[in-house]
């Protein structure tokens, strides 16, 4: 069966919300069963006491996108038919700096503060309900961001595109500079002194 | 790993996490042809909210407008409903690795208070940043990088390489 399924048609788009139910149960439970619910486990990475979030993020991406290549390869997914987040050169660079420092004060991204909110993390419920109110001033404020927003559109851009080399190449960089940081992070891991939480 | 268990403290060999994760994000993709997210459930929320308050006012925003239609409420959303299988799968790992307690969890230097004031600083940062990335670690980093976006390789850097930088300022909150 080529998928993706519920664009193609082969599963009526009323399972949408099912699967999304399934789906986000497999993406909390292993979240939390790999310690994302913990602030000072997930910044561990920054200081160097405990690599855990840049262990499980970056083999997460490589073996989605090892998968998703190999799938359309093989031609069990048409890879046009996948969502591809539209790129913003300005806003993805604003936004992530702000999201950057929000998450170095908050020790924890909006995935993450739901799993932890989810096993009665007190802290985490705060740093959501800021969240809200922090999409709620962006909204209200829209006008002041709107400009920014728009600007340095290139749409759905790959990449492999702009860098200008193939699919495969690319997988194969990704996934060299992903081992030697995980190599990198273990013999920090062993240098830096224990930290207890 | 049973004496671990009981304390709580166990947890997931990361690399098998990171596949397991990666194997769930890869079959959202397969299934309905877009990746995983948190965020957007989170601008679900406010929009609805504000949409209650005063439809008027949601309608004509030029943000709020892009989100509310005639035919479906705002909380009708994939993200919405992906988010509650979340919640749903990170309680059923705490109650099955004994880690489910209300607690403030900070570094012993710092006293509660100043963890939730942090905590909620941090909260509205990343609720504004996300709203311009249009998506967070899980939307815009992850599921872009898993099919080569180039906005998901700019924001991951973006967050990661800022995070880094940052935490040492505020390195008293953490250790």
């Amino acid at each position: 069966m080529v998928g993706p399924l519920i664009p193609m048609g082969v599963i009526p788009q009323a399972w949408d919300n099912v699967f999304a139910v399934l789906l986000g149960m497999g993406f909390g439970f292993t979240l939390e069963a790999s310690g994302f619910s913990s602030s000072r486990k997930i910044i561990g990475t920054f200081f160097g006491y405990d690599f855990v979030v840049l262990k499980v993020f970056f083999t997460a991406a490589i073996t989605a996108m090892l998968g998703l290549l190999y799938m359309s390869y093989t031609g069990l997914v048409e890879f046009s038919m996948l969502y591809i987040q539209p790129t913003y050169v300005t806003s993805a660079i604003v936004g992530g700096i702000v999201m950057g420092i929000g998450f170095s004060m908050g020790g924890y991204c909006p995935g993450t503060s739901f799993c932890a909110v989810a096993i009665g993390k007190l802290d985490a419920l705060v740093f959501t309900i800021g969240m809200l109110v922090g999409i709620l001033i962006f909204s209200e404020s829209f006008p002041v961001f709107e400009k920014m927003y728009n600007s340095s559109f290139l749409g759905p851009k790959l990449v492999t595109d702009s860098l200008g080399i193939s699919k495969g190449l690319f997988a194969f960089l990704l996934v060299f500079a992903a081992v030697g940081m995980f190599w990198g992070a273990t013999w920090v891991e062993h240098k830096v002194k224990k930290v207890e939480y | 790993m049973n004496s671990k268990k009981n304390t709580g403290t166990f947890y997931l060999n990361p690399y098998l996490g990171g596949v397991f994760l990666g194997l769930v994000l890869m079959m959202t993709f397969y299934f309905t042809g877009r990746g995983l997210g948190a965020s957007g459930a989170a601008k679900s929320t406010v929009v609805a909210a504000v949409n209650a308050v005063s439809h008027e006012h949601a309608e004509k925003s030029h943000y709020y407008g892009k989100f509310v239609t005639d035919d479906q409420h705002p909380m009708n959303t994939w993200l919405v409903f992906e988010v509650v299988g979340v919640l749903a799968g990170a309680f059923l790992s705490g109650l099955f690795f004994n880690r489910l307690k209300l607690k403030v969890e900070h570094s012993p230097k710092i006293t509660s208070r100043r963890r939730l004031i942090f905590a909620v600083s941090g909260g509205i940062l990343f609720g504004i940043g996300s709203q311009l990335a249009k998506g967070c670690t899980s939307g815009a980093a992850l599921s872009g990088m898993a099919v080569l976006s180039l906005a998901g390789f700019i924001t991951m850097m973006a967050i990661f390489g800022t995070a880094f930088i940052f935490a040492w300022v505020f390195k008293k909150n953490w250790i």
